[in-house]
């Protein structure tokens, strides 16, 4: 694609020239590197509930962020305005970071290589509104047709459509359209004067509307999200205490996201503070963990063409049979470490700075089948749904919330319990996984992961796991 | 633009709005600059500064309602607002309930609630207090190796809200936090934890050297934790951690939570539902505070609302819609961003202060667990289940010994609300949500074997 051709060329006149000039504003006072982001997002969103379409937004926000780099300082300002004093001005006001006289020359703008994983001809956002507003009457009907003890449903549509234009002094352009749609069906089930509980079901990627039929249809997000809610109406207590934990495959994975994903992140390994910091080449999980960051899978959630800072993302192996191959870098990082890029920087919008973040991590397959893996278990307990997780990348200490799970007894299955949070140390608990199972499988496209104020879609997936010993914070005695 | 223009703004998307068809609109605007350096090691390592604006609009016809947001306030900018909220409101359902308050709900406090100050500080002094944070942490002690940065953050803002039953008002605010982030190590294992002070301008803040002492002295008492047996016991949480608790009775007693059955507090109002002594309240009216505001984002004026009066539920907190829903009177806790419809937000929330000074709520307590620390979403409003990731120091005869870490502190809301045994006097305000140091009985504490 040529820059007059792309969006920013073509609807706001943005010529190379124009790149040239607010990036030598950039580097004019003396700094290493310097960028440039473009970024017009346009959203929309529609809500049901008690079975009335009772709200819908949609609107568009536009802005551009200068990124200075002078040795390990970065400079930073943004313009909601596109004029080009005002991006002058936003480029002046990050140059100051650096205090020098000008030695870095901004380099001849070359088309940054990169992926086609979303050839969405049709964005969701740009598909007539009557048609979007369907799926979530759909999904409403089917839930309450599902279950007569479901009283509450909820569902919410959201689609966005993000254009994007990068462009560094070092001479990376890159140009991408990221299309994105999303369906969230949240339910309460009551069973006489019972305590009501809820379940959940979602899905989405980078796809056309195409997407919502079949196992993606609005009606099995429906029923699986009532399926959820049922389960926890006969739902005991947890237990309390160390316990053999299984995972489901899928969503689970979120465990690979907390546990190792964020510590392996190169901002925090550069400085020192991660608890991975300086183990590469180590054993740092089981041998039978392989652990992959990749944003090149067609349609994820998490997957990008090209990052934020114009570099294709890749395939990372970040463990490879348990061994620590390599962080997750951006181009800060990888500028100081002396690397090149895992294609990994990203930001939540123009407004915000990139850091090395994680795309779509999963662990890989193993040779266990699920029936081996829960039979192996005398006593323990199976978690087949998490809510979310967090960690403290310092220390390692990460958890998880499960919000499906039932306790495993003589290796079945035997009765669900209660939501718990599940416990570790994110190495510790990575040595623990002592089966893997034949099953991968990828989560169905609602993740968001939260870091330093930003906000950015990403995806997880692992096969069924053995973990030997967690601590499950229940409230019954194990 | 000035505070001004942005009235005008909003005004006229109103205006449009009437004009193509609507029989009600409300707009809000907002407008600020943000300014954010983090200094790491004594060198600058962040440094961002930058001015931005967006507006939302909300559109009614008849009972349908839609919404659209903008960051473009140019004439052309708000013309397209207008126009993308009409046409989205087309697809909405009627629902009796939509609605602007009523003419009479409308207003704003009268007295000046010291939202806004004038921010004085240089780049060069405000670089300045992070490095005198930072430098003051790791002079503590030899293991302060390390450190995620110190920060000066500050932001100035103008909010102003318009709707088609004659509001119009805006209000400046103002606020800076200055925070400090240091890492330890012993043996082989890193802590780190950080501390901040906010104001509503640089001369409320506590001194640099004072929150870098403090942040230190924070991961200082981290090391060498040990897991501990599970079991039951009390639980002692510190005012940075009992605070999350009071956010959870917030989440349930909105009027959100309450129309849709998904509270544990759901038909509980007149009875009691925590131990005597406990009073939960909201209050958008104490001046300087960082959740006082003239009038909340539908344009009723805030009032103080008393959720929990010694152990017994007073009220739920409502906006308009789930008012009506319920057969209420808003109680002015709309809360809304730019897009959509209005939310449930609170002002200062808080537990009211009690009598013990913490060491002495310790001394009391005799054996249990302080909780400094807590990580994870484990907690459920709906059925008040409540389990977290914890880390804290383990209390024995009335005082901390060791630090404990990699648990879990479990129970369900409704159980804990009652079981508060103890309620410190040190109530102090961080943010928009406060409250003293807590000692709640008979919780699960999950470790090892």
């Amino acid at each position: 694609m040529s820059l007059s051709s792309s969006f920013f060329g073509s609807k706001f006149g943005i010529t190379e020239r124009d790149l040239d000039r607010y990036l030598a504003e950039a580097l004019g006072r003396g700094a290493d590197y310097a960028d440039l982001y473009f970024e017009y997002l346009a959203t929309s969103s529609i809500t049901l509930d008690e079975s009335i379409v009772k709200s819908a937004t949609q609107g568009v926000s536009l802005g551009v962020g200068v990124r200075v780099i002078a040795g390990e300082r970065t400079g930073y300002a943004y313009s909601d305005d596109l004029s080009p004093e005002k991006i002058l001005k936003a480029a002046a006001t990050a140059a100051c970071i650096a205090d020098a006289p000008a030695k870095v020359e901004t380099v001849g703008l070359t088309p940054a290589r990169q992926h086609d994983l979303y050839p969405v001809l049709r964005a969701p956002i740009d598909q007539p509104l009557e048609e979007r507003v369907q799926f979530v009457k759909r999904a409403d009907a089917a839930a309450r047709g599902a279950d007569a003890r479901v009283i509450q449903v909820q569902c919410i549509y959201a689609d966005s459509l993000r254009h994007v234009l990068v462009a560094t002094s070092d001479g990376k352009l890159s140009f991408d359209r990221q299309p994105m749609a999303r369906l969230n069906v949240s339910v309460l089930a009551r069973q006489g004067d019972g305590t009501p509980q809820q379940g959940y079901s979602g899905g989405g990627g980078r796809v056309g509307l195409d997407y919502f039929t079949g196992a993606s249809a609005p009606e099995a997000f429906a029923r699986e999200a009532v399926r959820q809610a049922i389960v926890q109406l006969d739902a005991s207590e947890a237990p309390a205490g160390e316990s053999v934990v299984v995972l489901g495959p899928g969503w689970p994975g979120v465990l690979l996201h907390e546990a190792v994903g964020h510590g392996l992140e190169a901002d925090f390994n550069r400085k020192g503070t991660s608890v991975f910091s300086g183990r590469v080449g180590q054993k740092v999980a089981s041998e039978l963990c392989t652990v992959i960051d990749d944003g090149t899978i067609d349609s994820r959630r998490g997957s990008l063409n090209v990052d934020d800072e114009a570099n294709p993302t890749r395939q990372n192996v970040l463990i490879e049979n348990g061994i620590l191959r390599g962080y997750l870098t951006d181009e800060l990082s990888a500028r100081l470490t002396g690397g090149r890029s895992t294609g990994s920087g990203r930001r939540e919008n123009y407004q915000h700075i990139p850091m090395p973040r994680m795309t779509n991590t999963f662990m890989l397959a193993g040779a266990s089948t699920p029936e081996e893996i829960i039979r192996s278990v005398s006593k323990g307990i199976y978690c087949a749904n998490f809510g979310g997780g967090q960690v403290d990348i310092t220390s390692g200490n990460f958890v998880f919330s499960a919000s499906e799970s039932y306790l495993i007894e003589d290796g079945k299955l035997t009765r669900p319990v209660r939501g718990a949070t599940l416990i570790g140390n994110g190495p510790e608990a990575m040595q623990y996984i002592s089966m893997v199972g034949n099953d991968l499988k990828l989560d169905q496209g609602v993740g968001i992961c939260g870091k330093d104020g930003q906000s950015v879609p990403v995806g997880v997936g692992i096969p069924t796991v053995r973990i030997d010993k967690m601590t499950v914070g229940g409230t019954a005695r194990a | 633009m000035s505070e001004q223009q942005l009235r005008a703004a909003a005004a006229s998307a109103v205006a449009q709005a009437l004009a193509l068809g609507a029989t009600g609109a409300e707009c809000t605007i907002a407008s600020g600059s943000e300014f954010s350096v983090t200094v790491r090691l004594g060198e600058v390592e962040k440094l961002k500064e930058a001015d931005s604006c967006g507006a939302g609009l909300r559109v009614l016809l008849g009972q349908r309602q839609g919404s659209s947001y903008t960051s473009d306030l140019s004439a052309e900018g708000i013309r397209q607002m207008v126009a993308s909220a009409m046409e989205i409101a087309r697809i909405t359902e009627p629902d009796p309930f939509a609605g602007l308050p009523e003419a009479d709900e409308l207003g704003q406090l009268p007295q000046d609630l010291g939202l806004a100050s004038e921010l004085t500080l240089s780049t060069a002094e405000k670089i300045d207090l992070a490095k005198r944070a930072e430098q003051a942490a790791l002079a503590v002690d030899p293991r302060l190796t390390n450190s995620d940065g110190a920060s000066f953050d500050s932001h100035t803002g103008v909010r102003v809200f318009a709707n088609s039953r004659g509001f119009l008002g805006s209000y400046r605010s103002t606020y800076c936090s200055l925070s400090a982030v240091p890492v330890a190590k012993s043996d082989d294992r890193m802590e780190r934890d950080y501390w901040y002070s906010i104001g509503r301008d640089h001369t409320r803040l506590e001194s640099p050297e004072q929150i870098g002492r403090r942040a230190a002295e924070r991961v200082l008492r981290r090391l060498g934790a040990r897991k501990i047996a599970t079991r039951q016991a009390t639980v002692v949480f510190e005012p940075r951690t009992a605070r999350s608790l009071v956010g959870h009775v917030f989440a349930a007693v909105t009027g959100d939570a309450i129309y849709r059955k998904s509270s544990f507090l759901l038909d509980k109002i007149g009875q009691t539902v925590a131990a005597p002594g406990v009073t939960i309240v909201d209050d958008p009216t104490l001046p300087g505070l960082f959740g006082s505001s003239p009038f909340d984002d539908e344009g009723v004026p805030g009032r103080r609302n008393l959720i929990i009066q010694n152990g017994v539920l007073e009220t739920y907190l409502l906006h308009t819609y789930t008012a009506r829903k319920l057969g209420l009177k808003t109680t002015g806790n709309a809360s809304r961003g730019l897009t959509g419809s209005p939310g449930t937000g609170h002002g200062n929330l808080y537990l009211a202060a009690g009598e013990l000074p913490p060491e002495e709520l310790l001394r009391t307590v005799g054996t249990g667990l302080y909780v400094t620390e807590l990580i994870g979403q484990g907690v459920n409003t709906v059925n008040g289940d409540y389990s977290r990731g914890a880390s804290g120091i383990w209390i024995e005869d009335g005082v901390l010994t060791y630090p404990v870490t990699e648990i879990t502190v479990a129970g369900n809301l409704s159980e804990m609300l009652k079981n508060i045994l103890f309620i410190g006097n040190d109530l102090e305000f961080l943010g928009s949500t406060a409250a003293p140091t807590l000692a709640i009985g008979g919780m699960t504490i999950s470790g090892v074997q």
